[in-house]
């Protein structure tokens, strides 16, 4: 790779190549874009995951369902008097993820509980009205969860996760 | 393999590796080190071209798997899904349709600059005779690739070219039955097909390897067809040859990208935008323009055997071309009789291409039964006779004496070829427009908002389209590839989130079943498609006469017509493609009350003057003050047509503002890209020249 003479400005000759490779490297990367970014989820997958209502009139009071939105499976519980009761009484400080029924249910709707069935140490679906806690039990791996869900023991790290919601009326929910 | 190279990496990591196995050594020498001509064209520059398209073609391709379905069922409105729900989806399917055409380009071009330059004798037989391999498994891949989308030009060229295999004496149908899974071409076919069509460019990719390979042992062939001899007949490959490859892909990205961005449906076939029909043939089936010239042969010859190993042997008879053409001279530039017998066969092939595109009736067919016999006798009488005969001029004496005679002369000739060819070209892709050519009378040319490459559609115009296919259209067509939430996308009527829902909720929609078992309605919600006014298509058929209305999401794409030879030319410059928009609206204002004299339209069908035969079953839908608009565009039938037309448009391709828009930007940027290649190019090779 020889240069003829290089009296004259060598530094016309960098500028030159600098640019054509600037210019090739933002090519690539601007390119490269759209075969990335196809993966991201499409318009239809993202119509299909918009927020769905739930009725809750036929969920009688001891009593769950199982509904899914953007595939996961979600618990809708009617709690009774007793399990409100027995997931208020438990010192906060002392659970393995530290959160109040207060804060996991919404004000005037405390009998109803929403959490995703995901169970948080490896993802399989924990069983309702199992476990000591009277909530949920995990039989992949023995995780314990209260009737607020909360992990009470076993070896998932967090709560049940409670999916955005809100009443549309007492009886209605949009989940999502 | 070739190359002088002693080469040691000098970090101590890829020293290592070297030791263990010698991969940076061996990439120095073939393609830092490796000696190539100096004396190289630029049509030695689609070598690389053509590797560039093989990755195109595998990356889009593959990613393009990720959201296709190859079931009969699926197949065809996966595609859809992938045009307007994928994100980019438009962008890998427009890349790859085109992609294929341009591989196909390039390999013609290629191939061409063989032939011209003797690149396929003595010793690079077994390289010439890999890249016939390489073109069959190309055209065994694209033909598998376009039955995928699964529409009628899908259906029914797979039914044609399977049933080729037919012809074979004794074991024809048994293996034409083998090919099908079935007894017809179906979804066994499909899954088949879509199995091979992902695994034959990995195929490709191989004998790529081993063509370079071949290449490398004997070196590049040059334009003077004489061997290197000196060292000061040859450059390294880096950077001389890179940088040189790297500006003519650039430059072919151009051409790529007016293809993708501009004439997306240039070089298809309306008929594919209709989903496959067993029970009814397309008036003219007719292959991609890359196979015209192989259709003229086989339908040239009226036995169906003979027709068959006509075409086949069309390609075979170029392996024996080292053997046919036994010239010492190499460079057809030394070879003034081979010369112009080579352009005339230029010629043939892009007419016989066009003859393949045209009806098999009348002057067409003799026109090609000659052609096709020039063909076989360039290479059975010509290429030998000539070997014999032909006083060859005198060579030049080496490569490096052949560059210095020639300084200042090189760019002339290249320009002229490159604007013939693409003419040539152009015609030759255009000329599978003919085939439908003006049959029935050619619908006006109306001016559309969407048209040109800064067109964007009328807000207004796809409001009022949608009331009046709301209000009138929707009683007996169906918009199933239109979901509610596409009306607040950008580039369509512009909607709000909140006007789509309440749109949507208008409708009631059939879900279910419920914890009862039974199917319920309920209000339709943004995420729905427009409902089809009938639940299948007997009903459809039974409440119209027999004859059941179109889904209308694709009409416009799928009505265009061809128009005939020159305007197809004109039309690949200025980008005019609102063929079907033209169509849709002149059949809807193209009602007659008494239709001419002489002509008589049976009970039940309507005569209007754009409809092919004349007789349509729909009665006029549209007239003078049937709808009113709020924002007082006047209640006439041309403002109906020319609305509704526009709004179903946007229905068969919303995302055109989005194409056109980035197009732009592609543009911009390959044109100031390949200005600063060629200078840099200009700048390498300074060194040298």
């Amino acid at each position: 790779m020889t240069t003829a003479s290089s009296a004259d400005n060598p530094t016309r000759r960098d500028f030159l190549f600098v640019a054509t490779g600037a210019a090739a490297a933002v090519g690539t990367v601007l390119t490269a874009w759209p075969f990335i970014h196809q993966m991201n989820p499409d318009a239809s997958t993202i119509a299909a995951g918009a927020p769905i209502e739930v009725d809750l009139t036929p969920i009688a009071e001891g009593q769950d369902i199982k509904v899914f939105w953007r595939g996961k499976p979600i618990y809708i519980s009617h709690r009774t008097q007793k399990q409100i009761e027995e997931a208020r009484s438990v010192p906060v400080a002392t659970l393995p993820d530290p959160q109040s029924d207060e804060s996991r249910v919404k004000s005037g709707h405390e009998q109803w509980l929403v959490v995703i069935g995901i169970c948080t140490h490896l993802g399989c679906i924990p069983i309702a009205h199992e476990g000591n806690y009277d909530g949920f039990f995990c039989p992949c791996h023995g995780s314990q969860y209260d009737s607020s869900g909360r992990i009470r023991q076993g070896p998932a790290p967090a709560n049940l996760v409670v999916p955005p919601y809100q009443f549309v009326s007492d009886s209605k929910i949009q989940i999502g | 393999m070739s190359g002088p190279s002693d080469y040691q990496p000098s970090h101590p990591v890829l020293k290592w590796i070297e030791r263990r196995l010698p991969i940076f050594g061996f990439m120095h020498s073939s393609f830092v080190a490796y000696p190539t001509p100096r004396n190289l064209n630029y049509w030695w520059t689609f070598g690389a071209i053509l590797s560039f398209m093989l990755a195109v073609q595998i990356v889009t391709g593959v990613v393009l798997a990720m959201h296709y379905t190859p079931n009969a069922d699926l197949a065809f409105h996966s595609v859809e899904g992938i045009v307007r729900d994928v994100n980019y989806g438009w962008l890998l399917r427009n890349m790859h349709a085109a992609g294929a055409s341009m591989f196909f380009f390039a390999v013609y071009v290629h191939m061409f600059r063989g032939l011209y330059y003797g690149s396929y004798k003595e010793p690079r037989e077994v390289l010439w005779i890999l890249g016939v391999i390489i073109y069959l498994l190309m055209m065994a891949t694209g033909f598998m690739g376009y039955v995928l989308p699964w529409g009628q030009m899908s259906f029914w060229g797979a039914t044609v070219i399977t049933n080729l295999f037919s012809a074979i004496p004794f074991f024809g149908d048994t293996i034409v039955t083998w090919l099908w899974g079935g007894y017809s071409v179906g979804n066994p076919t499909l899954n088949r097909f879509f199995s091979l069509h992902y695994l034959l460019p990995f195929v490709i990719a191989g004998v790529v390897v081993l063509h370079v390979w071949a290449l490398h042992v004997a070196g590049q062939n040059n334009p003077a067809g004489v061997e290197p001899k000196t060292e000061k007949d040859t450059v390294p490959f880096t950077p001389y040859a890179t940088i040189k490859d790297m500006f003519g892909v650039t430059c072919f990205a151009i051409l790529f990208a007016w293809f993708i961005f501009y004439m997306p449906n240039y070089l298809g076939d309306a008929d594919n935008y209709i989903p496959a029909n067993p029970g009814v043939t397309p008036a003219h089936i007719v292959p991609e323009w890359y196979y015209l010239p192989f259709y003229a042969i086989l339908r040239s010859i009226p036995n169906k055997l003979a027709g068959v190993v006509a075409m086949f042997s069309s390609i075979l008879v170029l392996v024996f071309l080292p053997w046919l053409d036994s010239a010492k001279t190499r460079s057809c530039r030394y070879r003034p009789l081979a010369k112009q017998f080579f352009w005339i066969f230029v010629v043939v092939c892009i007419l016989l291409g066009y003859l393949g595109a045209q009806p098999p009736e009348g002057v067409y067919v003799v026109a090609a039964r000659v052609l096709t016999v020039y063909y076989f006798a360039y290479f059975l009488i010509l290429m030998p006779l000539l070997s014999r005969i032909e006083r060859p001029r005198p060579v030049p004496n080496s490569i490096a004496d052949d560059v210095l005679a020639r300084t200042g002369s090189k760019a002339t000739p290249m320009v002229s070829t490159v604007i013939a060819l693409v003419v040539g070209g152009a015609l030759l892709a255009g000329s599978v427009q003919n085939a439908r050519a003006a049959e029935e009378t050619t619908p006006p040319r109306n001016q559309w908002s969407f048209a040109g490459p800064f067109g964007k559609y009328d807000r207004g115009a796809l409001q009022r389209g949608l009331k009046i296919y709301k209000e009138v259209c929707s009683n007996c067509h169906a918009l199933s590839y239109v979901a509610f939430r596409n009306l607040a996308d950008p580039g369509g009527p512009g909607y709000s989130q909140a006007q789509v829902a309440a749109l949507a909720a208008e409708y009631k929609i059939k879900d279910g079943p419920n914890d009862q078992g039974d199917m319920f309605e309920r209000p339709g919600r943004p995420a729905d498609y427009f409902p089809s006014p009938f639940p299948n298509e007997q009903a459809a058929r039974a409440a119209n006469g027999g004859a059941a209305p179109p889904d209308l999401s694709l009409i416009t794409k799928a009505r265009s017509y061809e128009r005939g030879f020159p305007w197809f030319i004109f039309d690949f410059f200025t980008q005019y493609q609102e063929q079907g928009p033209d169509y849709v609206a002149a059949i809807l204002q193209g009602f007659e009350e008494n239709p001419p004299a002489g002509v008589t339209i049976p009970e039940g069908s309507y005569y209007n003057k754009y409809f092919p035969g004349h007789a349509i079953k729909m009665p006029p839908p549209l007239s003078d003050g049937q709808v009113t608009f709020d924002d007082g565009s006047p209640a006439t039938l041309p403002q109906y047509a020319k609305d509704v037309t526009t709004f179903l448009m946007w229905a068969a391709e919303p995302h055109m503002e989005a194409r056109k828009h980035l197009g732009m930007q592609v543009f911009v940027f390959l044109i100031i890209f390949a200005g600063l290649m060629y200078f840099t190019k200009k700048k390498v090779w300074s060194a040298v020249h």
